[in-house]
């Protein structure tokens, strides 16, 4: 037996084992978790009481279609929830707002580089504004500015909630956030100059990543200050997920940046160990915590199973870390670490539909409350694209249909799908959750709302449909050698023009959003009653909540 | 206080999991490619090409084009001229690699065996679409300067195709221009190669 066939067997073995360890382990106990350890993110009489600070609050058509009620808070879970959310509010509130403005800048950079793609004399006499650089840009705007702040500033914001815990540490998040941001405006600046390290996802200059690194790790220590302080006597699912993604991200950003250790090919192994990982050890997992809290908080029901929930964190976790080689499939890798990547995409499926059945089964079907509550509309349209996202991920890992779409426009509309339709969607319906509970004011506008996801939607539709369908005939034509490599280009042209539409679309609805989120920022309108605590519906516990208001207030 | 058993299981979990990722996707393959030597006959970069593959960085060339040839088995890569399968002994010298994951534009991995026509690369990055019609490639012209006037002693001056030809304008190429067009012309691994990874570490054992 070759050296090859003897690590395939071994990281087979270990694989096996480790799901054998992992089942016995569940069976034993040793995880104790009962089904009642989803009710942890309710009050004692919660359950059947919807919550949606962006809906209507002065109708209850969220309310009617989750069910008529007569649950309600107390006094006192109530006043601890307004404390826990006022601990979280400023911290989240700074990198909300510095996320918003990464959206708008990454937005710009992405129409202009897309416009370039089917116009390629427009904006050619400076250097930043090659598309080798627009587009470098674009990436590290929205992967290190809005979607990394926008994670973090939601994740601090679930954090005293999941754990009824006041935020310890908030000092740390405005240092951080300090930091981050001028380490990636200099970062992207010095994209746009022609300094780069080179690699894909690892643009930016490591002496600004330095200050990355210090930046992130101060805005993730609150987190576990908050757990070392924590009051509830069991960690929620979601707490899991943001949890580890706080542990992995700052690891995988550190080695991935080290200057002067990888090399060649290896750093090729090393750059999508680095870049699978940034979506499926963060990404993913800050994305899921957010959408297995607000589900089911939204609709006031606990999440169908949770136990499938862990088992869906640790299978993703263990799968998930290892599917980077799929990124160099026929290239000159070893072909034994590449194989291993095709067989962990593969098991992704069984987290992918732990996530899939769990959050349909949650939903239940109750569209009417998706269509009322502008937070579901946003979460469980990611929570599905996810899912089609992963599925589409596992199979374009095979063999027989990377040959088609490797090296195509197709795989950039499958990241988008990822990234924007499942990642950033969830972050739209959870900053729509959120924003009231910072400023305690209401959405101005829900036209507003409602413009922003139909323009995102339609416009990634645009987008995504047209892309795939380009990069399949794109790498269909290259694998046809009787065409000229001409052939795979000019195909594509319609689809990249359609793309370019359909990113206005998107840019035009981060527009709207971005308004909006000003507007309520500077609490524009009238305040309505009573304080965006709790719907005005079945509200058998108002004049306790009142009086904790006002009692806070004071406090 | 719960005794934070739940932190255990997740601080414990989350880096036994990237521990072993990390081991899988880097470490592993950390060991087995260090010990590959370059081939006699690929040569180190010299000052002038090691500039040009920094330009070649620093403009994104790498968004659009790959540098790694397909085996023919998998894929007709071969039969477009974009040479054999490449191995890892290829990027002996290739610091950071640039193998790419788009093909806007074919595979340069021997682009240099191709095309070596300073003259045709210098024209086509100013401007793509004298040279191949359709092409969707960015002009490069801030990569030159243009003048009126004779061009000075040393300088190189373009020629482009008389349809898109300026009268009476000397088009000089930068000392990025230079050296992004010798980077690509060094691009050439033709050379026969026949050891996988495997054999080669056989060989160095």
């Amino acid at each position: 037996m070759d050296g090859t066939a003897l690590i395939l067997l071994l990281t087979f073995l270990v694989s096996v084992t480790g799901l054998l360890v992992f089942i016995w382990s569940m069976s034993n106990g040793f995880f104790n978790t009962k089904q009642s350890a989803s009710h942890i993110i309710f009050g004692q009489n919660e359950i059947g009481l919807v919550e949606d600070p962006a809906s209507n609050q002065t109708n209850n058509e969220l309310q009617e279609a989750a069910g008529e009620t007569d649950a309600s808070l107390t006094q006192k879970e109530l006043s601890d929830r307004l404390i826990a959310d006022k601990s979280s509010a400023l911290p989240a509130f700074v990198c909300l707002l510095t996320a918003m403005c990464w959206l708008i800048v990454g937005s710009a950079a992405a129409i202009i580089a897309s416009i370039k793609l089917h116009e390629p004399d427009w904006l050619v006499s400076q250097a930043w504004l090659t598309f080798g650089r627009m587009r470098s840009i674009h990436l590290n705007s929205v992967i290190y500015g809005w979607a990394s702040m926008a994670g973090v500033g939601v994740s601090l914001w679930l954090i005293p909630r999941l754990l009824k815990t006041p935020l310890v540490g908030a000092k740390f998040v405005y240092w951080g956030a300090i930091i981050w941001h001028v380490a990636l405006m200099c970062g992207v600046a010095a994209i746009g100059a022609g300094y780069t390290d080179g690699m894909e996802w690892l643009e930016m200059p490591w002496q600004v990543d330095i200050f990355i690194v210090l930046g992130g790790a101060l805005m993730g220590l609150p987190l576990f200050l908050t757990l070392a302080n924590r009051k509830v006597d069991h960690l929620y699912v979601s707490v899991w997920y943001i949890g580890a993604a706080l542990i992995w991200f700052p690891i995988l950003f550190f080695i991935a940046n080290i200057p002067n250790l990888h090399f060649g090919v290896q750093g090729a192994a090393m750059n999508w160990w680095y870049g699978h990982n940034a979506l499926g050890l963060w990404f993913t997992p800050i994305g899921l915590g957010a959408a297995y809290y607000f589900i089911p908080k939204v609709l006031g029901r606990p999440i169908y199973s949770y136990n499938l929930s862990l088992l869906g964190f640790w299978c993703l976790a263990f799968f998930y870390s290892q599917v980077g080689g799929h990124h160099l499939i026929g290239g000159p890798l070893p072909t034994w670490m590449v194989t291993l990547s095709i067989v962990q995409s593969m098991m992704m499926i069984i987290p992918v539909f732990a996530v899939a059945v769990n959050h349909h089964m949650t939903v239940g079907g109750n569209i009417k409350a998706v269509i009322h509550s502008p937070t579901l509309r946003f979460i469980v349209l990611g929570s599905m694209l996810y899912v089609a996202a992963s599925v589409q991920g596992s199979l374009e890992a095979l063999r027989s249909v990377n040959v088609i779409t490797h090296f195509t426009h197709y795989t950039v509309a499958h990241a988008h799908l990822g990234m924007y339709g499942f990642f950033t969607l969830v972050m739209f319906g959870s900053i729509y959750f959120i924003m009231p509970r910072i400023v305690d004011w209401e959405w101005p506008h829900p036209w507003m709302i409602s413009a922003h996801f139909w323009l995102v939607a339609l416009g990634f539709a645009v987008y995504f449909i047209g892309l795939t369908i380009g990069g399949w005939l794109q790498g269909v034509a290259m694998v046809d050698a009787a065409k000229p490599f001409m052939d795979s280009v000019a195909v594509t042209l319609p689809y990249l023009k359609s793309r370019s539409i359909g990113g206005g679309l998107m840019v035009l609805g981060h527009l709207i959003f971005m308004i909006h989120f000003i507007l309520i920022s500077l609490r524009y309108g009238t305040k309505k009653e009573p304080a965006l605590l709790i719907p005005k519906v079945n509200i058998p516990f108002i004049k306790e909540a009142k009086v904790a208001a006002t009692e806070l207030k004071r406090g | 206080m719960a005794g934070h058993i739940d932190e255990k299981k997740l601080f414990t979990g989350a880096l036994v999991i990237i521990a072993f990722a990390t081991l899988a996707l880097v470490v592993m393959p950390y060991v087995q490619l260090k010990h590959v030597k370059a081939p006699a006959e690929l040569k180190p970069y010299t000052d002038q090409q090691a500039h040009g593959r920094k330009v070649y960085m620093s403009m994104g060339c790498v968004y659009c084009h790959s540098q790694q040839p397909r085996d023919a088995k998998y894929a007709p890569d071969d039969k477009r001229g974009w040479g054999r399968a490449s191995t890892a002994a290829d990027y002996a010298y290739d610091k950071v690699h640039l193998l790419g994951t788009m093909r806007t534009g074919p595979d340069l991995l021997n682009i240099g065996a191709r095309q070596p026509s300073q003259d045709w690369h210098l024209g086509h990055l100013y401007q793509p679409r004298a040279y191949t019609p359709g092409s969707i490639m960015p002009a490069y012209p801030f990569m030159f300067v243009e003048r009126k006037g004779p061009a000075k002693d040393g300088e190189v001056v373009i020629n482009l195709p008389p349809a898109y030809a300026k009268p009476g304008i000397t088009i000089v190429a930068t000392r990025d221009a230079l050296g992004l067009v010798e980077y690509l012309k060094a691009l050439d691994r033709t050379y026969p190669i026949k050891k996988t990874i495997e054999q080669s570490l056989e060989k160095a054992k």
